[in-house]
């Protein structure tokens, strides 16, 4: 049977934004379960570790665009769907706000996060 | 469109028991993508721990540093790794379901969106079974 079933608005730029992400996320997304649960074990996950892995300028890239793509497509995915289900107006505004700010402080806190292991000190 | 009637709208959840296939995916896939958000805060805030562990040499190199301390005492609960497999499904569907979702956006499969949502489940199944055994590893 042919139907789509989509909350998002065929070929609008949120539409648009969240394919390019997801195409990027699937391998990047796998690579992460791959090297974090099978090459290497959680369990045995150090500081130590992690740093030798940030230390590595192109794991450390690879990390932060992940960290933003992948906040973009959640949080742009989260809005969405809320705007699918009829939010408008001010309400949409303050919504949008919200999920921005949220956007912004996980990103800061992801990269000061890697910085931490790569031992770069900014803030 | 071939053979297609009005099945109302998918957005009215009271009608689940109606609900197609197609539907079926839409919900799961929600459904997982707001788990995954909320994951994603949950897993910067546990590793955010290496902000304070950083720079105290001496915990690090016998791995008693805060950051350390807190992944090896949690990877050492079962119920966490039972809610680590659970990420792991909800995960896979998500990224199955998604190239599914990708695919007939660009044209290909449409008309065999059903059978394709049933092969997302089975393979979810069958990758998380076979993952098993490592998540669990080293728990008991
Ligand atoms: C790894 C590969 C991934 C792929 C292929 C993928 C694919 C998709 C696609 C195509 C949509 C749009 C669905 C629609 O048209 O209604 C979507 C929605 C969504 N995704 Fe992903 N995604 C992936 C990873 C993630 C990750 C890591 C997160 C969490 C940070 C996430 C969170 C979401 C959310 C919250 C939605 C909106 C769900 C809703 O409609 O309520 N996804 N995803």
């Amino acid at each position: 049977m042919a139907e789509r079933y989509s909350s998002f608005e065929e070929g609008g730029t949120r539409w648009l934004w969240q394919r390019i992400t997801a195409a990027f996320l699937v391998v990047v997304l796998a690579f992460h379960f791959f090297l974090l649960h099978f090459v290497n074990h959680a369990y045995e996950v150090s500081f130590m570790a992690s740093s030798i892995r940030m230390d590595n300028l192109l794991y450390y890239s690879l990390m932060i665009l992940f960290l933003v793509t992948a906040t973009f497509h959640g949080v742009n995915g989260v809005f969405n769907a809320l705007v699918n289900q009829g939010l408008t107006g001010r309400r949409k505004r303050a919504v949008k706000y919200v999920l921005v700010a949220a956007s912004v402080l996980l990103i800061v806190q992801g990269v000061r996060t890697a910085n931490a292991w790569a031992g770069i000190s900014l803030f | 469109m071939s053979q297609s009637y009005d099945r109302g709208l998918v957005e009215d959840f009271g009608r689940w028991k109606e609900f197609s296939a197609g539907m079926w995916a839409w919900v799961f896939h929600k459904f997982t993508g707001w788990v995954l958000v909320g994951y994603l805060f949950t897993h910067i805030s546990v590793l955010s721990t290496a902000v304070s562990a950083a720079g105290n040499t001496r915990a690090i190199e016998a791995q008693n540093d805060v950051y350390t301390v807190v992944i090896s005492t949690l990877e050492s609960l079962l119920v966490v790794r039972i809610l680590e497999v659970g990420l792991l499904a909800v995960a896979v569907f998500h990224i199955l379901n998604g190239c599914r979702l990708l695919l007939v956006d660009l044209g290909v499969g449409l008309d065999a969106q059903d059978k394709s949502f049933y092969a997302s489940l089975v393979l979810t199944g069958a990758i998380v079974v076979a993952s098993v055994p490592t998540f669990l590893e080293g728990v008991f």
